[in-house]
């Protein structure tokens, strides 16, 4: 096989064992990437002389007892501050904003023995589902590059799913881990809110934003968030979510195991190739031992609504910063500073954005507060509550990730309401703030992946992993690779 | 017809935690622009605001001070407007659940209710620069905590207003949570007016008056902004509600921008900082360890020590002072004494140096035993006030100091006898106008005397020897 497509763990422990050095793997990578990248486009800066002397500074310091992914190559979402490194979020107002600080997931992986190898491409400042509202243009999804490769975090999961490195953090607002991980065959958990620090994530929406791993199976997934995980002294809504040594504590026991299938998301619109591949996974775990109950949580039938007034409302205060007089873009011409400020914002900021600061400005205005604002909230403690009632009669709940696989690259733009509701499936997760896992369970007719979805309670990840760690000792969709990647 | 002037305050409170209220940054006061900075004040992409908890400490001491209930969850929330001086594009205020309501202020006979405090966190400065056009942002006041004190519309006139903001400053002083100091900003007030016809209920159309620099600023904007509303409602012309600047040169109010243009603020819940929730417990420490206030310590003066009236005021106007006073009484110095020297010496030495009683240099045990060694009879009051001058900005040794410069008192009648002989032999024409009636030529002897014996001799014995011998001859 080919030393791309091992995975983290392996590479990790290739390294450990001296098969492998550090810079004889990010050089692999980077090879991989100047073939490759120029018609992918997952990376919106690529660090080849910095992550060669930092493999070879890492390679010096290998012995007995680092951290099972030291010397591991990955990829950054470019809305994850990186000192010293331009860190765009996909659009013209920050193209050559260069933070002064580490974003705290950055720093814990770099002291993991990280070796980060660019930054990659989203959706602008995360709002998208498809990489393409990026200013530095789209992504294409490895498996088919007529196609996306779902988004915000598109940029990462193709560069996974393309060999092109062994992980990738990204961020997961309303399904921007979980919805890419599905188009791309890949492995991506989004934790439960709070067990990861914000702090150095630039922000879309405060509420829901969590930073996650792209991976290319459970276990991958595991040692990247026991790296990632746990309190931040930066962040003050980051808890202790008690639920470090995830790797450690995989075994694929699934003997007791209640998993809850919601009627609710395999409704209307869900296309039937999805259905039966989602449906098999509830096979497949009741084959390693758990059991699989139906169960109706109503609720669900709000969330879309729900999540984009108070995502909208939330971005369109956290990207009032971006107006021109500190860093990033500001417009050449102006009279007055009104003018600065709509100048520079109106040709700073892309269509979706500008679409959603104004939807989140409305929201919030005199008069629609209370009529807008106030009842999504109430509707975000109402499916609160009802998925922690869930909970009461299952341990997981499984669901498809998407209603389709990956569109071709336009389709989904073309139809904006189609593609908010396409969130249905991830989106109540991050309203309720609880861990959501995607995971490969097969591919559809034209051989494109499928992503099945694990839903746990409030610090669940464990739980989750292990069920997915089960299914993949099962099943090797995990191990599938894009066409394009095997030359 | 006769008009009521109505008032409500909004006032901003610096308060004096040594670093920010989101941040670690530091909060004194004239650093070089842009120096007290980092990525949470600066609201650079990701950072993320902690709340430090010395603040929520100060606030809820503002708010027992003050009688208000203490919320027990108390939440911060967004604020958003855009301006250069507001480097996030909103400002972490509290609207919706504030730290403290319900308070009450005893003003001149009058109560004055407090609505709410709140916590927030102060903007930036801008600087015009008229030479190049240019506007430039200093980011080191960003992020400085602020409490934001709203009272009931209880006011009626300016010296109400004044008298509960000296009030309040005291109060802020006496808790140690600001310097209260309006010239430097750390005490700024907006004023909310309206009049009616005396003996109506409801309220008139108010103004927000902005930008009041000094209590007499406040004194001479509620003159100038009632006078107009009222010019206007006696035309038969209607109160626009707006915000308008007190224009210091004119003495005017000016229109700034109105009910209309008024911002919208869009307020909402801050997701990056949880709900702080205090306990009881913690509430109750807090009360339990407030410092005796200004109106406490005049009480206690007043009975304890038999102060009168004027002197309790002076000593308690700055809690630096009242410290002062509480360490001389407490190293035996009598509290009458101790009073005085306050109000004549001690004042008069920091108003001419330009300080603050916080910055008072001269030490109550170096004072205390100046104030012992008249007691005794070795310094005369008017050389303690020279050795006052002269060891007040070192705090030098006051025993060491009169030995040196030999300042100690004659002691020795006989010397002062002696001195007094050679005065009246030397100025036969002063002695004659005494003689003659001219009280003028005693006081001139008495001076003659002094200088001979160096100004070390007891004034009264030289009166009195003096008196003796003129009579002998």
């Amino acid at each position: 096989m080919k030393l791309t497509h091992l995975t983290a763990l392996e590479l990790g422990r290739a390294i450990a064992a001296g098969d492998v050095t550090i810079p004889q793997a990010t050089q692999a990578a980077l090879e991989e990437m100047a073939r490759r990248d120029k018609s992918l486009h997952s990376c919106i800066t690529i660090l080849a002389e910095q992550a060669m002397e930092r493999a070879e500074t890492l390679q010096q310091g290998l012995k007995p007892g680092r951290s099972p992914l030291y010397g591991v190559p990955l990829l950054l979402k470019d809305n994850l501050c990186t000192q010293g490194v331009r860190t765009t979020c996909g659009s013209k107002m920050l193209e050559h904003y260069v933070p002064p600080y580490h974003a705290t997931v950055v720093e814990r992986v770099e002291s993991a023995g990280g070796v980060c190898l660019g930054k990659g491409n989203l959706d602008e400042f995360a709002m998208g589902s498809t990489t393409e509202t990026s200013y530095f243009g789209s992504t294409r999804n490895p498996w088919d590059e007529s196609r996306v490769p779902g988004g915000s975090s598109g940029g990462c999961a193709a560069a996974v799913a393309a060999g092109l490195v062994w992980y990738a953090l990204g961020s997961d607002t309303g399904g921007s881990i979980r919805q890419p991980a599905g188009y791309c065959g890949l492995t991506g958990i989004k934790p439960t809110y709070g067990t990861v620090s914000r702090y150095g994530l630039v922000a879309y929406a405060s509420s829901f934003d969590q930073v996650g791993p792209l991976c290319r199976d459970a276990a991958d997934c595991a040692a990247v968030l026991d790296v990632i995980q746990g309190r931040d002294c930066r962040d003050s809504t980051t808890v202790d979510g008690g639920y470090g040594g995830l790797l450690a504590s995989l075994a694929g026991d699934l003997r007791g195991l209640r998993v809850g299938v919601p009627v609710e998301c395999f409704g209307e619109g869900l296309h039937p190739q999805v259905a039966n591949r989602v449906k098999e996974v509830a096979r497949v775990l009741e084959h390693r031992g758990a059991t699989v109950v139906e169960l109706s949580i109503g609720e669900l039938n709000w969330v879309i609504p729900a999540y984009y007034v108070l995502a909208s409302a939330e971005a369109s205060s956290n990207l009032a910063r971006y107006d021109g007089v500190k860093y990033g873009f500001r417009a050449k011409e102006y009279h007055n500073l009104t003018q600065m400020y709509e100048n520079t914002r109106s040709q700073g900021f892309g269509k979706e954005t500008k679409a959603r600061i104004l939807l989140g400005t409305f929201v919030l205005s005199a008069g629609y507060y209370e009529a807008y604002y106030q009842k999504a909230l109430a509707v975000k403690h109402r499916v609160a509550k009802a998925m922690e009632r869930a909970f009461e009669t299952c341990d997981v709940l499984l669901t498809p990730v998407t209603p389709t696989t990956a569109p071709k690259l336009g389709e989904s733009l073309a139809n904006p309401m189609e593609m908010y509701l396409s969130d249905l499936y991830t989106v109540p997760a991050n309203l309720a703030g609880l861990p959501a896992l995607s995971m490969p369970c097969g591919v559809d007719g034209q051989g494109l992946p499928v992503g099945a979805q694990l839903v746990g309670p409030r610090f669940g990840e464990g739980v989750l992993l292990n069920a997915a760690y089960a299914y993949q000792q099962e099943t090797d969709y995990h191990t599938y690779v894009p066409r394009g990647g095997e030359g | 017809m006769n008009w009521e002037v109505v008032m409500g305050l909004e006032t901003h409170v610096e308060l004096s935690t040594a670093s920010k209220i989101f941040c670690s940054c530091a909060t004194a006061f004239g650093a070089a622009p842009n120096r007290q900075c980092c990525p949470v004040c600066m609201g650079l992409p990701g950072a993320l605001p902690v709340l430090n908890e010395k603040v929520v400490e100060y606030g809820v001491k503002v708010g027992l001070a003050l009688g208000c209930s203490i919320t027990p969850v108390s939440r911060f929330d967004r604020k958003n407007y855009f301006y250069p001086d507001l480097p996030k594009g909103y400002q972490i205020s509290q609207l919706y659940a504030p730290l403290c309501r319900h308070g009450r202020m005893e003003v001149e006979g009058v109560s004055i209710g407090i609505h709410e405090i709140h916590m927030e966190e102060d903007a930036g400065k801008l600087f015009h620069d008229p030479a190049s056009g240019e506007t430039l942002c200093d980011f080191n006041r960003c992020g400085v905590p602020l409490l934001e004190i709203v009272t009931q519309p209880d006011f009626r006139t300016a010296e109400q207003v004044v008298a509960y903001l000296k009030g309040l400053r005291e109060t802020l002083q006496y808790l140690g949570v600001s310097d209260g100091k309006m010239e430097e900003g750390s005490l700024r007030c907006d004023v909310n007016l309206s009049v009616r016809p005396v003996g109506c209920d409801t309220l008139g159309t108010r103004t927000e008056m902005k930008n009041l620099g000094s209590f007499q600023a406040i004194t001479r904007a509620i003159g100038y902004e009632s006078q107009r509303q009222i010019a206007l409602l006696e035309r038969g012309e209607r109160v626009v509600q707006e915000t308008r600047r007190f224009d210091e040169e004119r003495g005017e109010t000016v229109s700034m921008r109105s009910k209309e243009e008024a911002r919208d603020y869009r307020y909402f819940p801050e997701p990056d900082l949880p709900p702080v929730a205090l306990s009881q417990k913690y509430i109750q420490l807090i009360r339990d360890n407030l410092p005796e206030l200004g109106e406490e310590k005049r009480q206690r003066y007043a009975a304890q020590y038999h102060l009168p009236e004027y002197d309790c005021q002076m000593v308690t106007s700055h809690p630096a002072l009242a410290r002062f006073f509480e360490e001389l009484v407490g190293l035996g110095v009598p509290p009458k004494q101790g009073a005085n020297w306050i109000m004549g010496e001690v004042l008069g030495a920091l108003s001419a140096r330009g300080l603050g009683p916080q910055e008072l240099p001269i030490s109550a045990p170096t004072l205390a035993r100046l104030i012992e060694l008249v007691g005794e009879g070795k310094l005369n009051r008017n050389t303690a006030v020279k050795v006052f001058h002269a060891v007040f900005d070192t705090d030098w040794d006051v025993d060491a100091y009169v030995a040196a410069h030999g300042l100690e008192q004659v002691q020795d009648v006989a010397l002062v006898e002696g001195a007094v002989a050679q005065v009246l032999e030397s100025n036969p024409q002063s002695v004659a106008d005494y003689r003659g009636g001219k009280e003028k030529a005693f006081g001139f002897l008495v001076g003659q005397t002094m200088g001979k014996l160096q100004g070390k001799a007891d004034p009264q014995t030289v009166r009195r020897v003096l008196l003796e011998q003129l009579a002998q001859e």
